[in-house]
């Protein structure tokens, strides 16, 4: 007993002060790609290597429609290899948004006669810089959620995680929010055994065949309001498995999203971001501070 | 022909015994030699090799050769653990017939694996003890994905019906309760259903394959480079090993191999895996008997070596490292230094946390003889990995099949026969103390060169085994090549596969309260297995 205590306060506090300091990881962590738009001069480089379609195109006649889609994104930089003048990975992790299409960026070319892009003519989706999502953005989805749900959830919420096909690099992940280093209780947040005493589904996937329904039945014991937030390239779109015979992809396709969290697997950081992101409490300090 | 010598005299012999019922088709690789015979002689070839090779059947799996070969094969994957070799015996199967001769009253090691190829091939199994569905559930319709007429993209009609039939034990007092898919904990999908009189169990079924995702067939559908992306997400918390044994199939497939300096890589990548596994189940085992200041230390140590992961490959499960020809990544000297500096910190620290748990009479009274799995069973149903190893199990591919750079390392192979909780855990503390070791010798003589080679495009119809020892256990992925540098089939195996019904007889008898860390203690893969 003597032992055990001793060994514990020798360790001290190891818990990172994450969300009042930045996101501790490696500079060669890959997170967020970074394309430069305007100096992109062929998307079909890093559309070919994609493994997930992440980054895609689309050409009608001289013009061409080129997509980023961190929602389907593995970060696997291979798209950076390929293409190195446009496109650079960087370790920025908190990427979570409230909707598919904030995960996205927009743009179009114009064309030169050998296929490559001659101009950039038009961009759209959240720009991306190495600060992530704007602050405006957050602020404004933070408050609108706010008002709609933290009075009801206050400081306490209740967390089942559903594990709907994924292949478990996220539970690894998710298992390690309660660890003593980003310790989730520490905003009164905890992990519940039963959906019925949950106020969040934190949901992996692809959604199989064979989870949907309990997926669905899991969502219908919940009582309301309810949140449900959306883990990794396969529960946001699918990811490399997509949609076959023995997935349905993505969760929006089974029961309603509030926030997607992106990454393969999104690391314990981008997790916590998500999930306070989907309670509107970015930004703000822990309770018990 | 380049046969393993010591495999020369085995398959010599092997024909002459079975003279023109066997034929020797090829021996792409010293190691790897297909033998070819009907599927009435399977059995027998089956029987010989184990009593008179002391062999193995580490794998069984079909492929639908119908467009090149005009039937099915289906595959028997041989390993000779004592001399380093494997043999591959190979049936065709008609379409007009399709039948297969079960082996599972023999080798019930090979009872899920006959049946998959049953529900996903469709070819109907003679003699099996059990022919239920497997690998696809009651409620579906009557298909075979497997099959290449199977489309990827096939719509599949709503769940309706039946989608367990169980088996319910009957009697005075006994009832059943059912668990999961859902999970109380942050774990994956699967069905178990319990028979108890009172606290013992006397019956589990474990019902599987919720998360089956196509992951075989949509290898053929992808290009190459793009399967070991696939090979990443079999099993998350394998994702190195996975990626590496696909890499290393489709290295064999092409006939080059990965520099020294890559093995070194893949060799410290695999320990690395290993090391954050083994001490985070480790922690679990001592939550489930509510030792949870354990578990808080080895969570702790655990994320030390997801952020080293992290500073040395990019990504704190190692993904995206591994590529076809070597690594993704070098590492410079600084990078080298890191790792060296954070072993020889985690090794005191992680010695500590097993002396907190030894000292724990109370921890330790719950382990012992707690959900223990026979040598006898172990060796029936082919138990491999951690719970093998703790059951008697004599295998490690890293000491028996040298692949990556474990030909250049000296490490032990933990072995017991108890087969209880306490074993399995004590696998597992020795074996992140000989990873220990294997990093320090790698890293004490790392070569130098190049960490990748190129690989020129792969003819068709070529087949290739590929191999590597996982923190689990045996991870084996055959692949056969289609035109166009394409697969035409990816087997994957995960021990997993191999372990589940084990977990079955390891908790009869046991209480239910004891199912969790039973059941954390083999700790196998739902998503490997299910694919």
């Amino acid at each position: 007993m003597l032992n055990i205590l001793r060994k514990s306060l020798a360790t001290g506090i190891v818990t990172t002060a994450y969300p009042q300091a930045a996101p501790a990881v490696s500079p060669n962590a890959r997170g967020l790609p970074v394309i430069d738009f305007a100096k992109w001069k062929d998307a079909r480089f890093a559309a070919k290597v994609c493994p997930t379609a992440a980054i895609a195109y689309e050409d009608y006649h001289d013009e061409r429609t080129a997509t980023l889609d961190l929602g389907k994104c593995i970060f696997c930089g291979l798209c950076a290899e390929a293409d190195p003048a446009a496109i650079r990975m960087t370790p920025v992790c908190e990427l979570s948004a409230c909707s598919r299409d904030e995960l996205k960026r927009v743009a179009r070319y114009k064309l030169a006669g050998d296929g490559t892009q001659q101009s950039l003519t038009e961009m759209s989706g959240a720009v991306a810089t190495p600060s992530g999502p704007s602050v405006d953005s957050f602020e404004a989805t933070g408050n609108k959620l706010k008002q709609r749900i933290a009075r009801v959830l206050g400081r306490s919420l209740h967390i089942r995680e559903v594990d709907a096909g994924s292949c478990n690099g996220c539970e690894v992940e998710i298992n390690g929010l309660n660890s003593p280093v980003y310790d989730i209780e520490r905003f009164g947040i905890h992990f519940v055994a039963s959906p019925r005493h949950a106020d969040m589904l934190l949901v992996t996937g692809p959604v199989t065949r064979n989870m949907e329904l309990a997926l669905r039945k899991t969502y219908d014991a919940m009582p309301a309001p309810r949140l449900v937030v959306a883990v990794g390239a396969c529960g946001c779109s699918g990811g490399i498995f997509g949609t076959n015979y023995a997935t349905v992809g993505g969760v929006d396709g089974v029961i309603p999203v509030d926030v997607y969290v992106p990454g393969c697997p999104p690391n314990p950081h981008a997790l916590l971001h998500g999930i306070l992101l989907a309670i509107g409490r970015n930004g703000v300090k822990p309770v018990d501070d | 022909m380049n046969i393993l010598p010591s495999m020369q005299t085995i398959i010599a012999e092997t024909q002459r015994r079975f003279s023109m019922q066997l034929s020797l088709v090829d021996a792409p690789r010293p190691n790897e030699i297909y033998l070819h015979t009907a599927t009435e002689t399977v059995p027998a070839v089956c029987a010989y090799f184990y009593r008179k090779w002391k062999a193995r059947l580490a794998g069984v799996f079909g492929d639908d050769a119908r467009e090149s070969s005009k039937c099915f094969h289906v595959y028997y994957l041989f390993a000779f653990d004592t001399v380093g070799g494997f043999a591959i015996v190979r049936t065709p199967i008609a379409e007009e017939k399709p039948e297969l001769t079960s082996l599972t009253n023999a080798v019930p090691a090979v009872n899920w694996q006959e049946r998959e190829i049953q529900d996903w091939f469709g070819l109907k199994l003679i003699g099996h003890p059990n022919p239920r569905r497997c690998a696809l559930h009651d409620d579906w319709p009557d298909v075979h994905p497997m099959r290449k007429d199977f489309d990827l993209h096939t719509t599949l009609p709503p769940f309706t019906g039946e989608r367990h039939k169980v088996r319910e034990v009957e009697g005075e007092g006994v009832f059943q309760v059912p668990v999961g898919p859902v999970h109380a904990g942050i774990i994956e999908p699967g069905h178990f259903l319990f028979s108890v009189a009172g606290e013992p169990v006397l019956y589990l079924q474990i019902r599987l394959f919720y998360t089956h995702k196509a992951t075989e067939k949509l290898f053929e559908h992808l290009p190459i480079e793009h399967g070991v992306r696939l090979a990443e997400s079999i099993s998350g918390d394998s994702s190195f090993a996975h990626a590496t044994a696909f890499c290393h199939a489709i290295e064999r497939a092409a006939n080059v191999e990965a520099p020294p300096r890559a093995r070194a890589i893949r060799s410290v990548c695999l320990e690395l895996e290993r090391i954050y596994n083994h001490i985070a189940d480790i922690g679990a085992i001592a939550t489930d008997v509510a030792f949870v200041v354990a578990n808080m230390h080895a969570m702790r140590f655990k994320e030390t070596v997801l952020c080293l992961n992290e500073r040395l490959t990019g990504n704190r499960l190692l993904r995206g490292m591994a590529c076809i020809g070597g690594v993704r990544f070098d590492w410079d000297a600084a990078q080298l230094d890191g790792l060296k500096k954070a072993i020889a910190e985690l090794k005191p620290e992680f010695d500590s946390l097993v002396a907190l748990i030894h000292d724990s009479a109370s921890t330790r009274d719950r382990l012992e003889r707690t959900g223990v799995l026979t040598v006898e069973t172990a060796r029936d149903l082919g138990v491999v990995g951690i719970a093998g190893r703790a059951s008697g199990f004599n295998g490690d591919l890293r000491r028996d099949f040298p692949h990556a750079a474990y030909d250049r390392v000296k490490f032990s192979v933990p072995l017991y026969p108890d087969g209880d909780v306490l074993h399995r855990m004590q696998v597992r503390v020795d074996e992140v103390q000989q990873s220990f070791v294997i990093i320090e010798q790698i890293a004490s003589d790392f070569p130098s060169g190049a960490v990748r080679t190129s690989v020129p495009e792969i003819p068709a119809d070529r087949v290739a085994l590929g191999y590597v020892e996982g923190w689990r256990g045996e991870i084996f992925h055959w692949i056969r090549t289609a035109p166009g540098n394409r697969l035409a089939r990816c087997k994957v195996k995960d021990p997993s596969l191999q372990n589940w019904p084990a977990l079955s007889e390891a908790i009869l008898g046991n209480i239910v309260p004891d199912f969790p860390v039973v059941n954390k203690s083999f700790n196998l893969s739902y998503s490997g297995t299910d694919r």
